[in-house]
């Protein structure tokens, strides 16, 4: 029996983490705890910062030193690490970032789960750059998941979110040993690095310059417009143009189901719970998990959509991920959202009125 | 010793510098660069980290490391670096403006004794943005956003940083000849080390205000602000005490989560959802892990969320457990099966699901709690007769026994030994003798 807390900060020592700095924030302060006893347990160093800002900066400086960085935080601490996002982008440091979703703008509904962070975590940063967000649903993907957050930040050199929620985080349950030890069947990250390797700043090392400035390859700023075009298209190009190795999905299609349910997160297990009881009484339905959430996996989306008249896109939001399947599909195709932001989370019954048309 | 110094650690061929003429930031960073040349440090044994404005121009003049980050973070990032290279020299160059929107990050930054060196380029207001007031501008001075005087109190940066426990504290003017031993100084304190340097901003503070280098002297003394060492302790920096934290935590054991092995079995055939409604102090929540632990014993398979407001020491205190021949899919509890209600503020938290409940699921409520707006059945939690004198203390447990019992879904030894299990040797001798009332 573990909870997500504890899931994501095994995966995050378990991927060679020897760094992390945040601040306490429900739902998120689990990771914290658990972070800053394990790190100096195994030489690497957990520290609570002043605020989230000093947290992420303390981050993105271990990590020009050398360090393997992990933070975590919810919606209004991702709202002060926004700037230093944009900064960890433009120096391309690699940083995992699990943001345990909770209800509501401002203080909201601090121990009450949602999934209202989907599109803020896209579009977090100025200047509007992709970003890579993966989402499980339970607690062993929230372990594997965080392992692969780590390989993608370091191959794209980039920061990589983990989108999970006070339910995931905070609920024990009981996860069977083996699903813990074995990664379910996903794609592997190759283990090369997207574009040039700085070395870490160290004594007798080649000598960097870091910047947040639009910089040469020296890494001094510079005012080209022809440098600065390359720069900020290599940037989106590394991360827009590797869709098919980023994607990441769960298809259950069934042949003659003319609805999909497409959901992600906590939501798809009400999702998968409705699909077992529809399928039970007869009906064909097809189901598909995101756990890529950003970029969205746009192809293997459209290729399920054989046959498909209607989606039924459940989340604890109003809607955000189904503006994106939206602009994707046909006009023809019905789209309907299951959605709720009232602390409870959406039930399997809800998902089979909205497939029989209640 | 072998000789590491370089003649010069600026960038000689990005000179000349940008600065304004007659701007005092070129003077500090050849103080800076003779004070390299002083320790014998080779360049990559030094970290630059410049903060935002005409200050941020600085990294590009060294030939050693730089960072270039945001305004007011600078120093969360030197810490950082330092933090995971401690063999690293790490320095900041600050301004003013930084010191305001960073102040916070420089406070706890001297309380925390991190060992970086700390230059504040202090010019009384924002040079790069059009000379606008910055934390320092002093009283009554003419800046873009003060045309009628200022009227704030400067802020001392120096005497912040060394009531907060900073290593090493100084003030000095860029005109101080023996500036460059001030900074070696600084940066050979084993802590966190600041230098309040005061400059002169030609472009804007000190046409509109006729301020020069005598007035600026003037005006130190006017505000008892002294120049040199204002503070040197022996405090041990961060990196120091964190060496001695790992030390010590590298003797523990790693953390594991809790493995519990089938050893019994059930014959439970759909799920179960079971609400234990309490108020705080009355171990709801540990009640809930025993169930939920005996039900894994039992190869059954359980999500345990618990409710409580922020403040967990008061109010209600609520656990839900979903136990399942299948792995739980829908952890969330809209019906439930079954409620033990035994305080009023659970009672009242959940006033909802009781409410939902149909006429197959029960309610069990202790003394005086029998009120409740349902259809489902509303019965006593009876505890056998030789469980009262346990009712004050120990409810959580007894009515983890008593569902239990009532469930009958696993074998009660499998609630006996999730006790033995999961709870300290002292707490589980309790328990196992409040559920030896059931036997």
């Amino acid at each position: 029996m573990v909870d997500g807390a504890a899931a994501i900060a095994r995966g995050a020592l378990d991927a060679g983490c020897d760094f992390y700095a945040g601040y306490p924030i429900t739902p998120a302060s689990g990771i914290l705890a658990h972070m800053l006893r394990e790190l100096p347990k195994v030489g690497g160093i957990g520290f609570q910062g002043e605020d989230e800002i000093s947290s992420f900066g303390h981050c993105i400086g271990a990590a020009t030193a050398g360090a393997t960085v992990f933070t975590a935080t919810s919606g209004p601490g991702l709202s002060l690490y926004s700037e230093n996002l944009g900064l960890a982008i433009m120096m391309e440091i690699p940083i995992v970032i699990a943001i345990s979703q909770r209800l509501g703008p401002s203080t909201g509904a601090a121990t009450a789960t949602a999934q209202g962070d989907i599109q803020f975590m896209r579009w977090c940063t100025s200047g509007g750059y992709p970003m890579i967000v993966l989402s499980p649903t339970n607690i062993s993907e929230s372990y594997h998941l965080t392992k692969r957050a780590f390989k993608l930040a370091k191959r794209f050199r980039t920061p990589v979110f983990l989108a999970s929620d006070k339910d995931t985080v905070m609920t024990t349950e009981s996860v069977a040993i083996e699903d813990m030890k074995h990664a379910p069947d996903w794609p592997k990250i190759s283990g090369e690095v997207y574009g040039e390797i700085l070395d870490p700043y160290q004594v007798n090392g080649t000598i960097h310059h870091y910047t947040g400035s639009s910089h040469n390859d020296e890494g001094h700023i510079t005012k080209d417009p022809e440098i600065i075009a390359n720069l900020n298209e290599r940037l989106i190009q590394k991360i827009e143009s590797n869709l098919d190795e980023l994607s990441l999905v769960k298809t259950d299609l069934e042949q003659e189901a003319d609805t999909l349910i497409l959901s992600y997160g906590i939501s798809a297990r009400s999702m998968e719970a409705a699909v077992k009881q529809l399928r039970d009484t007869g009906d064909k339905v097809s189901s598909m998990t995101i756990y890529s959430l950003w970029p969205v996996p746009e192809k293997i989306i459209q290729e399920s959509l054989l046959g498909v008249k209607r989606i039924i896109i459940p989340e604890m939001n109003h809607g955000q991920y189904r503006h994106e399947i939206e602009r994707l599909v046909n006009r023809d195709i019905e789209i309907i959202g299951v959605n709720r932001v009232d602390t409870i989370l959406i039930t399997p019954e809800e998902i089979i009125g909205a497939y029989h048309g209640k | 010793m072998e000789n590491k110094a370089l003649e010069t650690y600026i960038a000689e061929d990005n000179l000349p510098y940008e600065f304004c003429p007659g701007c005092s930031h070129g003077k500090v960073l050849g103080a800076l660069s003779d004070s390299l040349k002083q320790q014998n440090l080779d360049p990559s044994e030094v970290v630059i980290v410049t903060d935002i404005g005409c200050v941020g121009l600085s990294d590009k003049y060294f030939v050693t490391h730089a960072f270039h980050g945001l305004h007011g973070r600078s120093i969360t990032y030197a810490s950082g670096i330092k933090m995971q290279n401690p063999d690293l020299h790490v320095i900041v160059l600050i301004g003013d403006g930084g010191c305001g929107i960073g102040g916070h990050h420089l406070l706890n930054a001297a309380r925390l004794n991190t060992d970086i060196a700390v230059l504040v380029l202090n010019n009384f207001n924002f040079g790069m943005t059009g000379g606008q007031h910055s934390v320092t501008t002093p009283f009554d001075s003419i800046t873009a956003t003060t045309a009628h005087g200022s009227t704030d109190a400067p802020m001392d940066i120096a005497g912040t940083a060394k009531v907060n426990g900073g290593g090493f504290v100084a003030r000095a003017t860029a005109f101080d000849k023996d500036l460059p031993s001030l900074i070696s100084k600084s940066m050979k304190h084993g802590g966190f080390s600041l230098i309040d340097i005061w400059e002169l901003c030609t472009a804007y503070y000190v046409p509109r205000n006729d301020f020069g280098k005598k007035e600026m002297m003037v005006y130190m003394n006017g505000m008892k602000m002294e120049s040199g060492v204002l503070q040197e302790t022996e405090r041990p920096s961060f990196q120091k005490s964190y060496q001695q934290i790992q030390k010590q935590a590298s003797q523990e054991k790693p953390m594991t989560g809790l493995e519990l092995e089938t050893i019994f079995s059930s014959k439970l055939d759909k799920p179960i959802r079971v609400v234990l409604a309490g108020a705080a102090g009355q171990k709801v929540v540990s009640a809930g892990n025993l169930l939920a632990s005996a039900a894994t014993l039992s190869g059954l398979w359980v999500s345990r969320r618990a409710d409580f407001p922020i403040t967990i020491q008061t109010g209600f205190s609520v656990v839900e457990i979903v136990i399942s021949p299948d792995p739980v899919l829908y952890s969330g509890i809209v019906e439930p099966d079954v409620v033990a209600i035994i305080a009023q503020e659970g009672k009242s938290k959940v006033a909802r699901l009781t409410k939902a409940m149909k006429k197959t699921s029960v309610i069990y409520f202790s003394d005086g709690l029998d009120e409740i707006e349902t259809q489902a059945k509303v019965l006593p939690l009876a505890f056998p007769e030789s469980a009262k004198k346990d009712v004050r203390k120990n409810i959580s447990a007894l009515t983890a026994g008593f569902i239990a019992k009532e469930l009958n879904i696993f074998p009660f030894e499998a609630l006996k030994e999730a006790s033995k299990k999961i709870q300290k040797p002292k707490i589980s001798e309790i328990n196992l003798s409040v559920f030896a009332h059931f036997e």
